[in-house]
C-alpha cells in the first residue's frame, strides 16, 4: 500500500519533469534577456499576451500549432519505432511542392473539395516517399537516419528552389520580369475552409460586438466566428492526433512499431519483421509531415514560395513539441499549442521589445537539452523501482532509442 | 593549346579551392573522430561551429588579433563540448536528440549575438594566404614558392589554418594510436566495461574527448569566419557540421579516412562553385545539392563499417550488464 503511494508520487513527478525543463529553459532565457538590458518579465508578458491574449494572437497560435501538431505526431511515431526523424523540414517541402503542383494542375477542372482531397493525398505521398528513403537506407544499409534525413532536408530545399525558379514559377512573375521564385496562387475553390466560413455555414454570422460580448469571451468567440487566418486544418490535426493514438495503442501494427522501438531483438524473436517495421514507422512519420506541408499550402499560403519559409522550422520545433508531449499523441495536442504560442509570442516580443525572435530558437534548444537530461531521473527512479521490488511489473518508460537499435539489427 | 591551358587552370583552381575548403571539414571531423572513438556521437557540431565562427569573428572584429580569435573560438567550443558532455555522458541522454538540441542552441545563440552585437554583416581582415616568398638580396622582385607552376598552385598559397588542419591528421592519428591517452579513448569507446574494470574512468575519458572535439569544432567555425570567408552570417555553416559528422562514418573512424573524405567533399563543393563561376549548363541549385547527395551515397557504402566503435551512442552505467 505504502509502496503504491510512493509509486504514484514518482509518476506524478515524472509527469511534471518536462514542465520543470521548460521552466529552466525560460530561466536561462531570462538571464539572456537581462544581459541584453531587457526586463524578462515584461518580455515574457509581451510574449504570452501576444500569443494568447487576443483574437488574432490566438488564431495565429492555432494556425502555427496545426503543422506543428502533425509534424510532432509523425516524429512521435518514428521515435516510438526507434527511428529519429530530423527530416520533417524536407518532407514538408516536397509535400508542399507536390500539393501545389497537383492543385494548380487540377484546379479548374474539378470541384474545389475534390482538388483539396487530392492535394492533401499528394502531400501525404510525397512526404512519405521522402521519409521512406531514409527508412529504407537505415533498415537495409544501416545508414544513420539522423544524418540522412538532414541531408534530405538540404536536397529538398534545392529541389524547391530549382522548381520555383524554373518549371513552377508564377507566369506573372516572368511577365513582370521580377522572377521572384514562387508559384502562381492556387484557384480560390481549393482554399481549405476557414473557421469563419464554417461558422457562417452553421448560421453564426453575428460579430462579437453585435452579441454584446466583452473581455476574453469576446476574443474566444472572435477566434471561432470572426474572419481570422484560422482554418479547418486545426480540427483536422486534432482528429489525426486521436487517430494516431488509436493506431499506436489499439492496433497490431502500432503495437509492433512500439515493440521494435523498445527492443528490436526481442521483437525479432517474437516474429516481427523489424526492418519492415522500421521503414513503416519512418514512412508514416513522413506522411504526417507531408500532410502538414499540404495543409500549410491549401489552408494558409495558397501558393508555394521560398522552401525554408514554408517549412518554417516546424521540423525542428516539432521535435521539441513531441518531446514535451512525452511522445504521446494526446500530450502532443496541448504541447503543440504551447509551442505554436511560443513562436507567435516570439514574433510579438520582437516587435514590442526589440528582442530578436531567434531567442525562441535558443529557448527551444534549451528545452530539448533539459528535457533529455531530466529523462535521466525518470529512468533512474524506474530502475530503482525495479530493483527494490523485482516482482514489480513497472514498465520502463519507452526509450526513443535511435542508432542503437538499427546498428544492432543490421550487424 | 590555349584551350588546354584553360582546362589546366580550371583543374588547378578546383584543386586549390578544394584544399582550402577542406580546412573547416578537417578541424570539425577530426574533433568528431575523438568524440566517436570515445563512444559519443556529437551531432551538435554544427551548433558549436556557428558559435566558434561568431565568437572568433567578433574577437577579431573588436581586437584585430587573429590568434586571440582562434583561442576564443576554441574556448567557446570547449564550453559547448562541456554542455554536450554533461547532457550525454552524465545525464545519459539520447545522443541523437541532445545533439539536435545543442545545434538549435548554437544556431539560436550565434544569431542572437550577431543581431545584438553586430547588427549587419561586417568584414574583417582574416588570416593572410602564405605565398612563401623569399626575398633575395640584390634582386628587386621576390621569388615566391606559390608562383611555381602547378606545385605552387597545389601546395602553397593557403592560410596558416589550412596547414594546421592538415598537420592535425598525422597528429590525431599518432595521438589515437600511439599514446596511452589515445588507447584509453579507444578503449572506452570499444569496451567501456573492460576499460572500467582496469581502472580507466570511462566518463572522464569521454568528457575529455567531447571537450577536445568541441575545441576543434569551434576552431572549424572560426576557420570559416576569419580565414576562408572573413565575414559572419547567420547559419553560415549551412550543414557543414552535419557533413563533418557523416565524414567520420565515411572515413571509417580513422584520421586518414577522414582526410580522404574531407578532400572529396571539399573538392565537390569547390566544383559546385566553379559550375557557377563558369556558367556551365547545370542549374546551380542542382550543383549545390551535390555534397548532400554525395553524403547520403557515402553513408550507404559499406566502407569499413566494422571499424565503428562498439559502444558508440551507448551511455556507460557501471554494473548494468
Amino acid at each position: 500500500m505504502h509502496k503504491d503511494k510512493s509509486n504514484r508520487l514518482d509518476r506524478l513527478i515524472d509527469a511534471f519533469l518536462p514542465i520543470i525543463a521548460v521552466l529552466l529553459a525560460f530561466i536561462v532565457g531570462a538571464v539572456i534577456l537581462l544581459l541584453q538590458g531587457v526586463n524578462p518579465l515584461e518580455a515574457y508578458q509581451a510574449m504570452i499576451v501576444g500569443a494568447f491574449g487576443s483574437k488574432n494572437g490566438l488564431a495565429d497560435t492555432l494556425v502555427k500549432a496545426t503543422p506543428l501538431m502533425l509534424v510532432a505526431l509523425g516524429i512521435a511515431i518514428a521515435f516510438r519505432g526507434g527511428m529519429i526523424n530530423i527530416g520533417a523540414e524536407g518532407q514538408i517541402i516536397v509535400a508542399a511542392l507536390l500539393t501545389t503542383y497537383v492543385s494548380l494542375t487540377l484546379g479548374d477542372r474539378m470541384p474545389g473539395w475534390i482538388v483539396i482531397i487530392i492535394g492533401l493525398a499528394a502531400g501525404v505521398i510525397a512526404g512519405g516517399v521522402w521519409a521512406a528513403i531514409a527508412g529504407y537506407l537505415k533498415a537495409q544499409l544501416a545508414v544513420n537516419e539522423i544524418l540522412s534525413t538532414i541531408m534530405l532536408n538540404q536536397i529538398a530545399i534545392q529541389i524547391g528552389f530549382y522548381l520555383l525558379r524554373g518549371p513552377m514559377i508564377d507566369p506573372a512573375e516572368v511577365e513582370a520580369g521580377t522572377n521572384i521564385p514562387h508559384s502562381a496562387r492556387l484557384p480560390r475553390p481549393t482554399d481549405m475552409p476557414r473557421f469563419t466560413d464554417v461558422a457562417e455555414w452553421l448560421g453564426f454570422s453575428q460579430s462579437a460586438s453585435d452579441m454584446g460580448l466583452s473581455g476574453y469571451v469576446k476574443e474566444l468567440y472572435g477566434v471561432l466566428v470572426e474572419p481570422t487566418r484560422l482554418h479547418t486544418g486545426f480540427i483536422f490535426a486534432i482528429i489525426i492526433a486521436i487517430v494516431v493514438y488509436i493506431f499506436l495503442w489499439r492496433t497490431t501494427i502500432g503495437y509492433r512499431i512500439r515493440a521494435v522501438g523498445l527492443n528490436p531483438h526481442a521483437s525479432r524473436y517474437a516474429g516481427i519483421d523489424v526492418k519492415k517495421t522500421m521503414i513503416l514507422s519512418m514512412t508514416l512519420s513522413g506522411m504526417l509531415a507531408g500532410l502538414a506541408g499540404a495543409v500549410e499550402i491549401l489552408g494558409l499560403h495558397h501558393r508555394m514560395f521560398e522552401p525554408l519559409a514554408v517549412s518554417a522550422g516546424y521540423g525542428f520545433t516539432g521535435i521539441v513539441a513531441a518531446l514535451f508531449g512525452k511522445l504521446h499523441p494526446l500530450g502532443i495536442i496541448p504541447s503543440s499549442i504551447l509551442f505554436g504560442g511560443l513562436l507567435v509570442g516570439g514574433d510579438k516580443m520582437q516587435r514590442a521589445m526589440q528582442v530578436p525572435q531567434v531567442l525562441i530558437t535558443v529557448i527551444l534548444g534549451l528545452v530539448v537539452l533539459f528535457v533529455v537530461s531530466t529523462d535521466y531521473f525518470v529512468r533512474r527512479r524506474a530502475r530503482r523501482r525495479v530493483s527494490v521490488d523485482t516482482s514489480s511489473t513497472d514498465k520502463q518508460p519507452p526509450e526513443a532509442s535511435s542508432s542503437r537499435s538499427a546498428q544492432e539489427v543490421s550487424s | 593549346m590555349n584551350e588546354q591551358l584553360t582546362v589546366m587552370a580550371i583543374v588547378l583552381g578546383i584543386i586549390h579551392s578544394g584544399i582550402r575548403l577542406a580546412t573547416p571539414y578537417l578541424f570539425a571531423s577530426l574533433g568528431e573522430t575523438f568524440d566517436q572513438r570515445s563512444g559519443v556521437l556529437n551531432l551538435g557540431v554544427e551548433g558549436i561551429m556557428l558559435m566558434g565562427a561568431f565568437s572568433g569573428f567578433y574577437t577579431v572584429f573588436v581586437t584585430g588579433n587573429l590568434w586571440l580569435g582562434i583561442v576564443v573560438a576554441g574556448i567557446v567550443g570547449a564550453l559547448f563540448g562541456l554542455i554536450m558532455a554533461v547532457v550525454s555522458i552524465t545525464f545519459q541522454a539520447e545522443q541523437g536528440i541532445s545533439g539536435i538540441g545543442l545545434f538549435m542552441l548554437g544556431l539560436g545563440l550565434s544569431s542572437l549575438l550577431f543581431k545584438t552585437m553586430l547588427g549587419t554583416v561586417q568584414g574583417v581582415e582574416g588570416f593572410p594566404d602564405l605565398n612563401f616568398c623569399l626575398s633575395t638580396v640584390g634582386l628587386t622582385s621576390n621569388f615566391c614558392l606559390a608562383d611555381i607552376p602547378v606545385i605552387g598552385d597545389i601546395f602553397f598559397g593557403y592560410s596558416i589554418l589550412t596547414y594546421i588542419a592538415f598537420a592535425l591528421v598525422p597528429i590525431s592519428r599518432w595521438v589515437l594510436n600511439s599514446t596511452t591517452w589515445g588507447l584509453k579513448i579507444r578503449a572506452v569507446g570499444q569496451n567501456p566495461e573492460a576499460a572500467d574494470s582496469l581502472g580507466v574512468s570511462v566518463n572522464s575519458m569521454r568528457y575529455q574527448a567531447v571537450i577536445l572535439g568541441g575545441v576543434l569544432a569551434g576552431i572549424a567555425g572560426a576557420s570559416l569566419s576569419i580565414s576562408l570567408i572573413n565575414i559572419f552570417q547567420e547559419n553560415m555553416t549551412n550543414g557543414m557540421g552535419f557533413i563533418a559528422v557523416a565524414l567520420v562514418y565515411f572515413g571509417g573512424w580513422s584520421p586518414i579516412g577522414v582526410l580522404a573524405g574531407s578532400l572529396l567533399f571539399s573538392t565537390v563543393s569547390a566544383l559546385q562553385l566553379w559550375v557557377q563561376v563558369l556558367a556551365l549548363n547545370i542549374p546551380s541549385d542542382v550543383a549545390v545539392m551535390l555534397p548532400y547527395l554525395l553524403t547520403i551515397i557515402a553513408l550507404a557504402l559499406p566502407l569499413r563499417r566494422a571499424a565503428q566503435p562498439a559502444a558508440l551512442t551507448k551511455p556507460f552505467q557501471r554494473g548494468e550488464n
